[in-house]
């Protein structure tokens, strides 16, 4: 058996890694429905029909599995982490409820109407469902991040002492729930989402272009899958370098708030200045690769870079490194090699929407195979990030489940056994992998079954497949 | 309210804001229980009917509804985080495995649908089915199950009152199911319902009162309670409401026998709310005054409560108006 309070880490990081995909695509695709509405019904062109439509399949299911995760999530608080709840009740109990009454509430209200109503409600209405809908998916965001950044830097409260227990006791409301990490959480998972769902969309479209016009299978609904491409690489080209801009400063931010977590995506454990950001590194032997330290690491880098994004400028700036914090280190080679991994991506991704708007500028978008290929194997790369920064952000927290004010170690249900733990570890292991499997088929289904037919004229492609006319490369 | 410095002090407009939060708990559960409730109904139904059109009706039936209704649990866990957390921390860790039973219940519930509309060959459609009606009884009969045991304080997962009163919840949320059904279907189906809704009826009431005589022999704590006017009004009421919805559905009333299955629910949640009062953990020994959350936070909870409950029950009543009548198999966008 387990140790439960491994087991339950273990757990919770599973079922959040899990659970965050689903918001991902539905806060993502939240602003590209309202608008296809918007147009759907101000234009009544076919094609925004066809993309209002097809898209809301997609949010659908992905509501549903979101809705059945994060259900288990909230209850882990209690279930898992009694001890945290006990503690941290007064200040996190608070966001999550006003989470369920302000932002789920409308959601699921409203997304009845906008899945089954078009033909039930006015045009009012139903555009207000949208809006509703998208609103509620980023107000829950709202509220989930104003309760974890509140473990990352966590203000407006006090000490006490209740039934014998230590508590942490809500004193100002504002410093509290505005606290100095949540500004910078929220762009950066929002702008993340709707980049995520940005190179799904181009990626999709790129697959069908691709077959179209270079593999030369006449493709149904061309014309459809075109405008799907143009606006996944038109939202891309916003929010790739928006995010890279963004995080570069997030990471100045992290640095003043949380300097140990910065050591450790930095890896860097004696205090220097002029460090080097490692572009690419590699560990110098099988042993390092393991190495839970990170300790030896080559690497190619930009002198001074790790010290430049660290104090916004300077690359002579100093670090402060790992062996100047007492107690326990997060693990810092999960750390040091998510930091990396999201911020190559992060990079990538701007490369992707200059290249893929550059082709689109000179007229070329359709014709470039290679463009189109690494849009589609960058299709998932989105939400690859994503779980890349979220474990940056919770596991560099660590040994801290509120940052300087409680551990992890302490924040376990005290009754809890390993037998209970690791059975429901293993039970969500398997479930888990099934939701995942099936989410996919889902997904797979409703691409191959493409947009539903509408009245009005057929969206006509740009040009005729390969099988017909050369392709140029 | 006064003035902000006093947020942290006084209880808004000095209110009595444990005791409410305490009813407006149950409320919250009882409102889950009722609607969801008749999503859970409808799916043990489900494994009622065999042809293929009147399953499609069925889920047709709930397809707009069941998530929001579903929302009223996770509401439900937020309130009680917020307002007594450590009953949440307390309660939730004691029954650990039976939490994670009714959520595997819920993703069974939740996930079925959705599938089994996604293909239309029969094995495909034979197991999500039965996923479905697994899930929508399972769900009811643990949340009953969990019910009792907080209720009673008792710390191990099976016990006899724990299976009588999930039988019990199982057997109310087909009432409602019935109740509901009857008013989103036509022809023969809203038919044929009436005499599950009977049948069920009478379950329920039956093992309702095992229930209430097991209460009375064997917990003598709670033997007051269970004559004090508020709990023994709404044991008189449940007598009521079934009478009403008995004849209701005879005659083909369909609304007011949808609301006698609302009053059956809310009438239930209010017993165990009676019996358990002042007490919210028995097990924990931690009571309303003892748990509540300290006064700034549960100002500003009531103050976000006061503002947004009327909202909720606002888009409610658009959802449900948008989608009034009887609905077509297969109806969307
Ligand atoms: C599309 C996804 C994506 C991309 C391309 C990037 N990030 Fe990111 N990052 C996330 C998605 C993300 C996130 C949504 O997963 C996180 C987790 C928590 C958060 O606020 O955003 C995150 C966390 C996160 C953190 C940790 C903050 C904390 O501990 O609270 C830092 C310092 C950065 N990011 C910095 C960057 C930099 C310098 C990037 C590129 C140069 C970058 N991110 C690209
Ligand atoms: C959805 C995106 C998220 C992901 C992918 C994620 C990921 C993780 C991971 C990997 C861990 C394990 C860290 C470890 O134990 O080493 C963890 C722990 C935890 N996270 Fe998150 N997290 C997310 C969001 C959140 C949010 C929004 C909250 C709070 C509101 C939160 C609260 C916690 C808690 C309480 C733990 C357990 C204690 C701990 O291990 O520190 N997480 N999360
Ligand atoms: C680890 C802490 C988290 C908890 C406890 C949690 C809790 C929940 C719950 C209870 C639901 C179901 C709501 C319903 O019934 O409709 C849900 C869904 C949702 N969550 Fe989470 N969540 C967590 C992390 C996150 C993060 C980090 C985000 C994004 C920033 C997020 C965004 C959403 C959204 C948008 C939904 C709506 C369903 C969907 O669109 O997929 N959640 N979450």
């Amino acid at each position: 058996m387990i140790d439960p309070v491994f087991a339950s880490r273990l757990q919770f990081a599973l079922t959040t890694i899990v659970h965050i995909i689903f918001p991902v695509m539905s806060m993502g695709l939240a602003p590209f429905l309202v608008y296809f509405t918007w147009k759907d019904i101000r234009t009544g062109k076919p094609v925004y029909e066809q993309l209002r439509r097809f898209w809301t399949q997609i949010f659908a299911v992905s509501f549903v599995v979101g809705t059945v995760t994060g259900i288990v999530l909230e209850f882990e608080f209690g279930t898992n982490f009694a001890a945290f709840s006990t503690t941290a009740g007064e200040l996190f109990g608070g966001p999550l409820a006003l989470e369920g009454m302000m932002a789920f509430m409308l959601e699921a209200t409203f997304l009845g109407i906008f899945v089954f109503g078009r033909k039930r409600v006015g045009n009012v209405l139903y555009m207000l469902s949208a809006i509703a809908v998208g609103l509620g998916t980023w107000l829950s965001a709202l509220w989930i991040l104003i309760a974890n950044s509140w473990m990352q830097t966590p203000r407006g409260y006090e000490l006490a002492t209740e039934n014998g227990q230590t508590i942490v006791q809500l004193v100002d409301p504002v410093a509290a729930y505005a606290n100095p990490r949540f500004p910078w959480m929220f762009v950066h998972m929002q702008n993340a989402a709707v980049e995520s769902v940005a190179l799904f969309m181009a990626g999709l479209g790129a697959y069908f272009v691709f077959r179209h016009y270079v593999w030369g299978y006449p493709v149904e609904n061309i014309g459809f899958w075109e405008t799907t491409l143009k606006f996944g690489l038109l939202a891309l080209l916003i929010t790739a370098p928006l995010q890279v801009l963004h995080g570069d400063l997030y990471a100045r931010h992290v640095v003043e708030t949380q300097p140990q977590k910065f050591a450790a995506m930095e890896a860097v454990w004696e205090t220097d200045s002029y460090v080097p950001e490692y572009i690419v590194a590699f560990p110098t032997s099988i042993q390092d690769l393991f190495d839970p330290r990170a300790k030896d690491i080559f690497g190619i880098g930009i002198p001074g870079g790790a010290s430049w994004l660290a104090s916004g400028g300077d690359p002579q700036a100093t670090i402060q490194g790992l062996e100047e914090f007492e107690g326990p280190q997060p693990p810092v080679a999960i750390v040091f090699w998510a930091f990396r991994l999201m911020v190559a991506l992060g990079f990538w991704f701007i490369l992707l929407a200059v290249w893929g708007g550059y082709r689109w500028w000179r007229g070329e978008l359709l014709s470039d195979d290679l463009l189109q290929k690494a849009l589609m194997l960058s299709m998932p790369l989105g939400i690859v990030a994503v779980e890349l920064g979220w474990v940056v952000t919770e596991v560099g927290r660590q040994p801290w489940l509120i940052q300087g004010v409680l551990r992890t170690s302490e924040g376990v249900s005290t009754g809890l056994t390993g037998v209970e733990a690791t059975t429901t570890l293993a039970g969500f292991a398997v479930v888990y992998l099934g939701l995942l499997a099936l989410y996919a088929y889902v997904v797979v289904r409703i691409i191959r079954t493409g947009p539903p037919t509408v009245d009005g004229p057929e969206l006509d492609g740009a040009g005729t497949p390969a099988s017909e006319v050369q392709a140029d490369d | 309210m006064t003035d902000p410095a006093s947020l942290a002090t006084d209880p808004l407009f000095g209110l009595p804001l444990a005791d409410l939060w305490f009813g407006l708990l149950f409320f919250i559960f009882a409102t889950f229980l009722f609607l969801d409730g008749f999503d859970f109904g409808v799916g043990a139904l489900f494994a009622t009917r065999e042809d293929a059109d009147e399953r499609e009706q069925l889920l047709s039936a709930i397809g707009p509804f069941w998530d929001g209704n579903e929302v009223w649990l996770v509401v439900f866990g937020g309130a009680m985080f917020a307002a007594f957390p450590a009953v949440y921390a307390n309660l939730f860790s004691r029954h650990y495995l039976l939490l994670f039973a009714i959520l595997g219940a819920l993703i069974l519930r939740g996930l079925a649908p959705e599938m089994y509309e996604q293909r239309h060959d029969e094995a495909w459609q034979r197991w999500w089915g039965r996923a479905f009606v697994i899930g929508s009884l399972t769900a009811p009969f643990f949340l009953g199950m969990f019910t009792a045991n907080w209720l009673l304080g008792t710390t191990t997962i099976v016990t006899l009152p724990g299976l009588v009163v999930g039988l019990a919840v199982v057997a109310l949320t087909v009432v409602d199911g019935v109740a509901f059904l009857r008013l989103k279907t036509r022809g023969d189906l809203r038919e044929t319902l009436r005499t599950d809704g009977y049948r069920a009826l009478v379950a329920y009431l039956v093992l309702i009162v095992v229930t209430l005589g097991y209460v009375y022999g064997a917990v003598p704590a709670m033997r007051a309670a269970l004559f004090s006017a508020p709990v023994g009004v709404l044991v008189l009421a449940t007598l009521v409401f079934a009478g009403v919805y008995a004849a209701a559905t005879r005659a083909d009333r369909y609304y007011v026998a949808f609301g006698a299955a609302a009053g059956l629910v809310f009438a239930l949640v209010g017993i165990v709310a009676g019996l358990m009062y002042p007490a919210i953990d028995r097990a924990g020994g931690l009571t309303v005054e003892t748990a509540i959350v300290s006064t700034l936070p549960l100002n500003l909870l009531s103050i976000g409560a006061a503002i947004l409950l009327p909202l909720i029950f606002g888009y409610f009543v658009i959802l449900y108006s948008a989608f009034s009548g009887p609905i077509e198999a297969g109806e969307s966008y």
